[in-house]
């Protein structure tokens, strides 16, 4: 049982100094976990921190691929929503 | 538009600091003089705080902190763009070495920065280990290096006594509410005891933290400036209560900037089409919650990495690379600074010695009060100079010229979003901006200007004026007012002025 960091993350550092296990490491693209170290904080708190503090949806995977912080769920923006911005920049 | 009298709804706060109100302060000079003491002593030479040194002296912001603890809607994580400029956005992520390296170069090489801040690019306190260890080794090898730091408040209370070992003397905290209603509006959540928490109720700890923060720094004597972002229908109004309230609680200044809301920002406000403040409705707000604290308005939003004088980014000449080339003697460069500041110091003296003297006569001849205030918007580049040429202007200086004096207003930036790289901006709308950012102002003094803006300045009904290159600001301003009187101008009325905006000076005399 490990969560994992997939390439959107934006290398703010806020998981890093939070995980008990010190399973998070940079690399040069992005922060990783250590799936051998990482004990999705069960033991030290109700929740696992990097995903109670990381900025951006979609960055953190739970053990069976699935985002902890699901498109919309932090910026309130939804995705229609932004895929409808991006489409009108684009346009201009 | 709302005509409000200034002074009104922070009437308690202004009669305790010394019972001078919003506007009628007179000339810019007497900006620092109803502060106590030490305050000024404290604020004196900060490029921040005070009108005369900002033309002088320097800051700089070192990004060690990338790591936030809240999120605003006006902010986009994501975000990094070169050509970029405003709070937490920043190019290069520093170790606390490299930015004690950075910093002690910057030192060196620009004697006139007198001030070392730490923005972000996150939020620096949700980042204690880096931001304290850069301040730790900074005080003890450049004593003569102003510290400072900004902070949305939620990790304040707890690092109040860090701060004070760190013989911090001045911390900006990003005060947009005292309201979780409203709060609620601007961040979305806050990471707070080991958990994300959304909505009102993380906005209220947000709030509590903030107020209990502010209070714990006056109680240790340490500046606290208040910054507002000024977020049209969402907490425009309301900031006036909150200027009310943190000026009460003892903070020196309180500064309210515009929103920045671009689509292209990726941000919550920006994709849902928020608007940010026009240039008028951020001075009317200024005005309101300025008090008698004038000075604040230099403060700027400069990139989180901004090295140089205020306004002009050196950032390039300081880059990594460069630095690890540098060997800087830090005892050698302390004395050269020493001699610079006090050079500086002289000048400063000098010219109030001057101006007190000039502003013993009338500003005009004939009885002036009834030629309405005029603004005038200043290309310049420091020194207090009219010195840049209107093309190269990233902001504008706006003075205002009226039978009380010349007096200092605000920053204008111009929208200048990525200009020349082509992918994102074009030039003419670069020039509109321009136009856009100095809506309200009548004239426009420049050391040179090209064809096409003076003609559509011209229509716009601003005039450009070159004939004050390199000279003095405030005395251009004089002139050039002195100017619109004999030549008339004030016996037409302007197009679109009617309803236009009065200033405190103009509400006070009708
Ligand atoms: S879930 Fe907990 S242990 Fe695993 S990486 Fe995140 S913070 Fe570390
Ligand atoms: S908090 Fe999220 S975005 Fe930030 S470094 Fe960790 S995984 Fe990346």
């Amino acid at each position: 049982m490990a969560l994992s960091i997939v390439e959107s993350c934006v290398n703010c550092w806020a998981c890093v100094d939070l995980c008990p296990s010190e399973a998070i490491y940079a690399t040069s693209t992005h922060f990783k976990i250590a799936p051998n170290k990482c004990t999705e904080c069960e033991g030290d708190y109700a929740n696992p921190q990097c995903a109670s503090i990381c900025p951006i949806e979609e960055a953190i995977l739970d053990s069976l691929g699935r985002a902890m912080n699901p498109a919309g769920s932090l910026t309130g923006i939804s995705p229609e929503k932004l895929e409808a911005a991006m489409q009108e920049i684009q346009a201009r | 538009m709302e005509l409000s009298v200034i002074g009104n709804s922070s009437s308690a706060a202004d009669s305790a600091a010394g019972g001078c109100s919003a506007g009628s302060c007179g000339s810019t000079d007497d900006q620092l003089a109803h502060l106590p003491e030490h305050i000024q002593e404290k604020v004196h030479n900060h490029p921040c705080y005070s009108e005369e040194a900002h033309h002088y002296f320097a800051r700089m912001h070192v990004a060690v902190a990338p790591a936030c603890n809240i999120q605003c809607h006006y902010c986009n994580r994501k975000y990094d763009c070169a050509n970029e400029s405003r709070p937490g956005v920043v190019s290069e992520l520093l170790t606390p070495d490299q930015a004690v390296k950075k910093t002690k170069a910057v030192a060196a090489n620009i004697p006139q920065m007198t001030v070392l801040g730490i923005a972000g690019p996150g939020d620096p306190l949700a980042n204690p280990q880096r931001t304290f260890e850069t301040f730790r080794q900074l005080t003890e090898q450049a004593p003569d290096i102003k510290l400072c730091v900004s902070t949305n408040g939620l990790a304040l209370p707890a690092c109040v006594d860090e701060l004070a070992k760190h013989n911090i003397d001045h911390v900006t905290i990003t005060i947009n509410t005292v309201d979780p209603e409203i709060g609620a509006k601007i961040y979305p959540w806050i990471f707070w005891n080991k958990r994300r928490i959304f909505g009102r109720k993380g906005a209220r700890i947000l709030i509590e933290q903030q107020q209990k923060g502010l209070e714990m720094l006056v109680e240790r004597g340490i500046l606290v400036k208040v910054n507002s972002v000024m977020i049209p229908g969402v907490n425009d109004q309301h900031l006036k209560e909150v200027s009310r309230i943190v000026k009460q609680k003892g903070a020196f200044l309180h500064n309210v900037m515009p929103l920045i809301s671009e689509a292209e920002h990726g941000t919550f406000y920006g994709v849902m089409g928020q608007r940010g403040p026009e240039p008028e409705e951020l001075q009317d707000l200024q005005d309101e919650c300025a008090g008698d604290m004038n000075m604040m308005r230099h403060c700027r939003q400069c990139r989180a990495d901004a090295v140089g004088l205020l306004g002009e980014d050196r950032g390039e000449e300081f880059t990594l690379d460069k630095i690890e080339a540098m060997d800087i003697d830090y005892d050698k460069a302390m004395k050269v600074r020493a001699a610079v500041h006090a050079g500086i110091e002289q000048e400063l003296a000098e010219k109030q010695a001057k101006k007190a003297r000039l502003s013993s006569g009338a500003v005009a001849e004939e009885p002036a009060k009834q030629y309405r205030p005029v603004l005038m918007a200043i290309a310049t580049s420091g020194q207090g100079l009219i010195n840049q040429h209107f093309g190269h202007a990233k902001e504008f200086l706006v003075y205002e010229a009226s039978a009380k004096g010349v007096r200092f207003i605000s920053h204008r930036k111009v929208d200048q979003y990525c200009i020349g790289n082509g992918t994102c901006g074009e030039k003419e709308s670069a020039l509109a901006g321009s136009i856009r950012s100095l809506q309200g102002c009548e004239v426009v003094l420049c050391a040179k200007i090209g064809f096409e803006p003076w003609e559509q300045l011209e229509a716009a009904g601003i005039l450009p004026n070159g004939e004050y290159a390199m000279e003095p600001i405030e005395d251009a301003v004089r002139a050039v007012y002195q100017e619109m009187i004999a030549t008339g101008a004030f016996d037409k009325t302007r197009p679109g002025m009617a309803e236009g905006r009065l200033s405190s000076d103009a509400q006070a005399i009708a």
